[in-house]
């Protein structure tokens, strides 16, 4: 192990020549083939396996092919995000939640970051699902903005500080409305910024990112994203970087506008608290992995993968004393040389005999509950 | 812990730390002749006490003047008016030799644990360089030492050469960690020590300061916005708006009876981790005022509920309410 984790760190250079040269194969082939022109439809329209989802991942493999090796960023995801209702994905950083959902939206780093197996399928509504790994660059375009949009962790860096908020937040709309006028382009502006709650919208609408504050520019950004209103909006941390009554607003906007445009939110978050007010069904990932997904109730009243459990232990509850928090030993496993056992077996406490056997298979508690851990193979098994 | 406070409190001797009418303001240069046009209030008449081997929580949303406290205490930034009291000596009048031997027993650990180490000194020398400088520990035993405060802060021996890319973030914060610690301080400023780590990092940092603070008999000032973290780590606990105190007393006081509608508004809006809790939330309205400009009267007036007319009129004084329970707003006023 120790021989690997410093081969894996340091390797030498004709190894990294080789290495790269090897990615470099991979990742032309991979381009070409998303390259091609005319790419017909049936390689990429497909149908949902519950008409009721909005978007479903297949098992989906997304890796990086970088230079000291392959790291499985995304590794075999599977879950589904239902038709209006609220999904949240927890892990710590670096488990492959937003490289997850900008799988998704087909935004990961390319060349070298590559959708390499699996499906999502993306519900677009009228009868059409899109397999949107397989999607050319123009069907990609159309979903984006339209049918499904994003809002990025950092307000302050995500807006283009030289341009009005006015013009940035047209431009949206533009793009996706070419016979909209000019005078229509901008009442829907000012519409969605008055939806967002922003008091002073003809003065907002000239301003300049740098004179608003961190929540209104993170409102700013929700507009953005909400304004053809999306059938699915992914929200990649839209609270970390604010302050808590910042937070508390904008997660009772983001709330409030999902019910008035009737549409679904996967919600990427690292804030336990944020997750179980928002969201009715749960994912938990680690390194790459889904451990762990159920009903927001299931998750949090039973949790059953060491992982959650340790995760839920760790943080401090206002109201509950405790001497000492609970923290999980060791850390995360070196992406790039991934061991073939249970991936969080070198620091769990509660291992069994079947641990040392290959990586755990979901295992169904109930028709929602389902965990990657041998402790749950009966099925019967409690914390 | 708690007995602890109170026979240290009650002894009303052994205060570490007194800060009376605190003020920092930072001029705004503009106009024609690039005069003074403004100030930005970022202190403005802040007091507090803490007593020796205790932690102080200081809390408050972003730009409310959290930071600048601790820095003006420590001397990194230069006070407007006021005093601080250090084991009964005035930081700010201390000469050059005094400040030095001050700058030993007074330490911070900064908030961003990847832009505030060195990338080209190696780990040994980050912890070392000020014990060298201050001469703390004689040469022959200064290489034991720096290993000695390593382990104790969790880093193992081999980290010594090596240099902080090669760390993770909660590796990096325990060397931040260990560089105060070395000087043997007695009162360390903790500036979001937690904030850019992962909750399961934050816990195991958290503990390696509750451990170091029985075994050293530390003071700390900790500053946070993470309220679930400092109810945790606090014994006493100061909430500012907009440059002020406007409610202190200790955790359990203020987190089982806040009284001032800014601390009972920023409670509320702490997301609890459990689904079937559906709190009625007093979600507050609109931002933070500009420092420079705050508003007339009592600050938090434009954003309060329970808002009076005298409110926007007349600033309130600062209230006891018991208990070591103080709280500056006219809703007590009797």
């Amino acid at each position: 192990m120790a021989g690997n984790k410093k081969s894996a760190n340091y390797i030498s250079a004709k190894e990294s020549r080789e290495i790269s040269r090897r990615n470099r194969k991979i990742t032309t082939e991979m381009e070409k083939k998303r390259n091609r022109k005319n790419i017909p439809e049936s390689e990429y329209v497909t149908n949902m396996k519950n008409p009721d989802n909005c978007v479903e991942f297949d098992n989906v493999h997304t890796y990086f092919f970088t230079d000291i090796g392959t790291v499985k960023s995304v590794s075999g995801v599977s879950f589904e995000v239902p038709q209006g209702k609220t999904v949240g994905i927890v892990g710590e950083s670096g488990c492959g939640k937003s490289v997850t959902s900008l799988s998704l939206m087909q935004l990961v780093q390319r060349p070298s970051g590559q959708t390499v197996e699996g499906e999502i399928r993306f519900n677009a509504g009228d009868g059409k699902a899109y397999n949107v790994v397989n999607a050319p660059a123009e069907v990609m375009q159309k979903l984006r903005g339209n049918y499904m949009s994003m809002i990025f962790q950092e307000p302050m860096t995500s807006l283009n500080p030289v341009f009005r908020i006015g013009e940035q937040v047209d431009e949206v709309i533009s793009l996706h409305n070419p016979d909209m006028s000019k005078e229509q382009i901008k009442g829907r502006t000012i519409e969605m910024l008055d939806m967002v709650g922003i008091a002073n919208k003809e003065g907002v609408y000239r301003m300049y990112p740098h004179e608003l504050s961190g929540g209104m520019r993170q409102r700013i950004m929700i507009a953005m994203a909400l304004a053809c209103s999306p059938k699915l909006i992914v929200a990649d941390e839209p609270t970390t970087a604010l302050d808590v009554t910042i937070q508390a607003q904008v997660l009772d906007l983001l709330r409030k506008l999902k019910d008035e445009i009737n549409s679904s939110i996967m919600l990427i978050t690292h804030d336990l608290g944020v997750v179980a007010e928002m969201a009715d069904y749960v994912v938990v990932m680690y390194a790459g992995r889904v451990i762990e997904k159920g009903t927001a109730k299931e998750i949090f009243k039973d949790p059953r993968h060491p992982y959650t459990i340790g995760l839920m232990n760790s943080k401090p509850v206002v109201g509950k004393h405790i001497d000492r928090l609970y923290s999980i030993p060791g850390s995360v496993p070196n992406p790039v040389d991934m061991p073939d056992y249970c991936y969080f077996k070198d620091r769990c406490e509660m291992c069994v005999a079947g641990c040392e056997g290959v990586y755990p298979q979901a295992y169904q508690i109930s028709p929602t509950h389902v965990v990657s851990c041998y402790r749950c193979k009966e099925g019967g098994m409690s914390k | 812990m708690s007995d602890q406070v109170k026979t240290k409190a009650a002894s009303k001797e052994d205060y570490i730390l007194e800060v009376s009418h605190l003020k920092k303001y930072f001029p705004i240069k503009g106009g024609f002749f690039g005069g003074t046009t403004g100030n930005v209030k970022a202190v403005d008449d802040v007091s507090f006490r803490i007593p020796r081997g205790t932690t102080m929580g200081l809390v408050g949303e972003s730009g409310c003047g959290k930071s600048t406290t601790g820095r003006t205490i420590l001397r990194l930034l230069e006070k407007t008016d006021g005093t601080v009291l250090f084991n009964g000596e005035d930081v700010n009048t201390a000469d050059k030799k005094k400040l030095r031997e001050l700058r030993t027993k007074m330490q911070i650990i900064f908030q961003d644990p990847y832009s505030s180490l060195s990338p080209r000194l190696p780990i040994g020398e980050i912890i070392g360089e000020a014990v060298k400088e201050h001469g703390l520990v004689p040469k022959d035993q200064y290489n034991d030492y720096i290993t000695q405060v390593m382990l104790n802060c969790g880093l193992q021996e081999y980290h010594k050469d090596r240099y902080p890319h090669e760390f993770s973030g909660g590796q990096r914060q325990r060397i931040c960690i260990a560089r105060a610690l070395a000087l043997k301080p007695e009162f360390i400023v903790c500036d979001e020590p937690v904030s850019a780590l992962d909750v399961s990092i934050q816990a195991q940092i958290i503990n390696l300061l509750k451990e170091l603070q029985e075994k050293m008999n530390l003071t700390y000032l900790f500053i946070s916005h993470d309220l679930s973290v400092v109810e945790h780590i606090s014994d006493t606990i100061g909430v500012m708006y907009l440059g002020g105190l406007v409610e202190t007393g200790t955790t359990e006081e203020i987190f089982g009876e806040p009284l001032h509608p800014y601390t009972k508004a920023l409670f509320s809006a702490i997301p609890m981790p459990d689904p079937d809790i559906k709190i009625n939330r007093t979600i507050l309205e609109g931002d933070i005022p500009s420092p420079s400009n705050p508003p007339k009267g009592c600050k938090f007036h434009t954003r309060c509920r329970d808002c009076m007319g005298i409110c926007k009129e007349q600033p309130p004084e600062i209230r006891d309410m018991g208990n070591g329970h103080t709280v500056r707003c006219h809703l007590y006023d009797k």
